[in-house]
């Protein structure tokens, strides 16, 4: 493959193209008085990310992505899941979820 | 020994640099282990498309987003051009707006040197610990400096290994390809914090699916989002 100076280029055209949507909203909105609305529905959009983020990597699979339901990444979210709602355990949930999912494995 | 000079201002500084970094780590250690397999991943496949470790280190530096890179390597192995890349790039970490945004809120007194510098860290796991913290009043920007910047190491410095002798990692040990999902799925929990937040958890997560299933790339995130936060936002106005 040939990756010379125009490797650099595509780099820094990906970085700035990342950095830019980072830093328009922090470095414009941080400072000023937003409308309460916004405020109200920007306070809804972490638990709409995660959720977005999570689920369909939970139940579905490979580009072009399709449904499957009975995987270990799901079975093992159950049980991690409660953990999480119990404890409120941020570092506890991680390796509850990492030792489930390694036994799991195991068996299968 | 220095317990004496705590009287004096420049101590007390370094006390509370040493709080902030203390708590930047006991925040961030999660993240680094999630990224460590990915990172790991990353570095390998980029090195079996031809990258050298530089090129490997320079991408994660100045990009430090996960899935856009794992996309752009392959599209370069696959011939693609600069341009392809770059836009590809663009809409595939466009909802860092929206998190930025969401991060804004609690960043009111924060120069905009430093908000600038911020801003470079902002990924799907700092943004969602840090978001957490904030919400619960017990967090500050430095902290979440840490937070940001400690991720950023771990990063650059799994992919760095990976890219140098990835192949010797035993592939799925101990289960730590689940680390970020578990993280996520604590975090999600955190931010259930009344019956709105659910009802937004379950349109969203629903709506991803679906159109996750439907369209190709990763817009269904943004997409999701925000649907699901316009429609619970809407519901909550009209019933008030």
């Amino acid at each position: 493959m040939t990756v010379h100076t125009g490797y650099l280029w595509i780099v820094l055209g990906m970085g700035l193209v990342t950095y830019l949507p980072r830093w328009f909203p922090l470095f414009f909105l941080a400072r000023r008085n937003l409308p309460q609305w916004l405020i109200e529905w920007l306070d809804l959009i972490p638990a709409a990310i995660l959720s977005a983020l999570l689920v369909p990597e939970l139940i579905t699979v490979g580009t072009p992505r399709h449904l499957v339901l009975w995987r270990p990444e799901l079975w093992v979210a159950l049980p991690t899941f409660i953990f999480a709602l119990k404890t409120k355990s941020l570092g506890g949930t991680v390796v509850v979820g990492m030792v489930l999912f390694w036994a799991v494995q195991k068996v299968m | 020994m220095k317990r004496n000079k705590m009287v004096s201002d420049s101590p007390k500084n370094r006390q509370n640099v040493k709080t902030s970094i203390l708590q930047g780590l006991g925040a961030a250690w999660p993240i680094c282990l999630g990224y460590i397999p990915i990172g790991l991943a990353f570095g390998v496949l980029a090195q079996k498309a031809g990258l050298n470790p530089f090129q490997i280190m320079l991408m994660s530096i100045l990009v430090f987003a996960g899935s856009a890179q794992f996309i752009a390597v392959s599209m370069l192995s696959a011939g693609a051009g600069a341009a392809a890349i770059i836009v590809t790039t663009f809409a595939v970490n466009l909802r860092h707006f929206l998190m930025s945004s969401s991060l804004a809120v609690f960043l009111g007194d924060t120069t905009r040197k430093k908000l600038s510098l911020f801003a470079y860290g902002v990924t799907d796991e700092s943004f969602a610990v840090n978001h957490a913290r904030f919400s619960q009043k017990t967090w500050g920007v430095d902290p979440a400096l840490v937070v940001n910047h400690t991720a950023n190491i771990a990063w650059v410095a799994s992919t760095l290994m990976g890219g140098y002798s990835g192949r010797f990692f035993p592939e799925g040990a101990f289960g730590i390809d689940y680390a970020l999902t578990a993280m996520f799925i604590c975090l999600l929990i955190f931010q259930l914090k009344g019956r709105i937040y659910v009802l937004t958890a379950i349109i969203s997560g629903l709506a991803a699916a679906v159109l996750s299933l439907m369209i190709s790339g990763s817009s269904y995130i943004v997409l999701a989002s925000i649907f699901a936060a316009t429609t619970v936002l809407g519901i909550k106005k009209w019933s008030q």
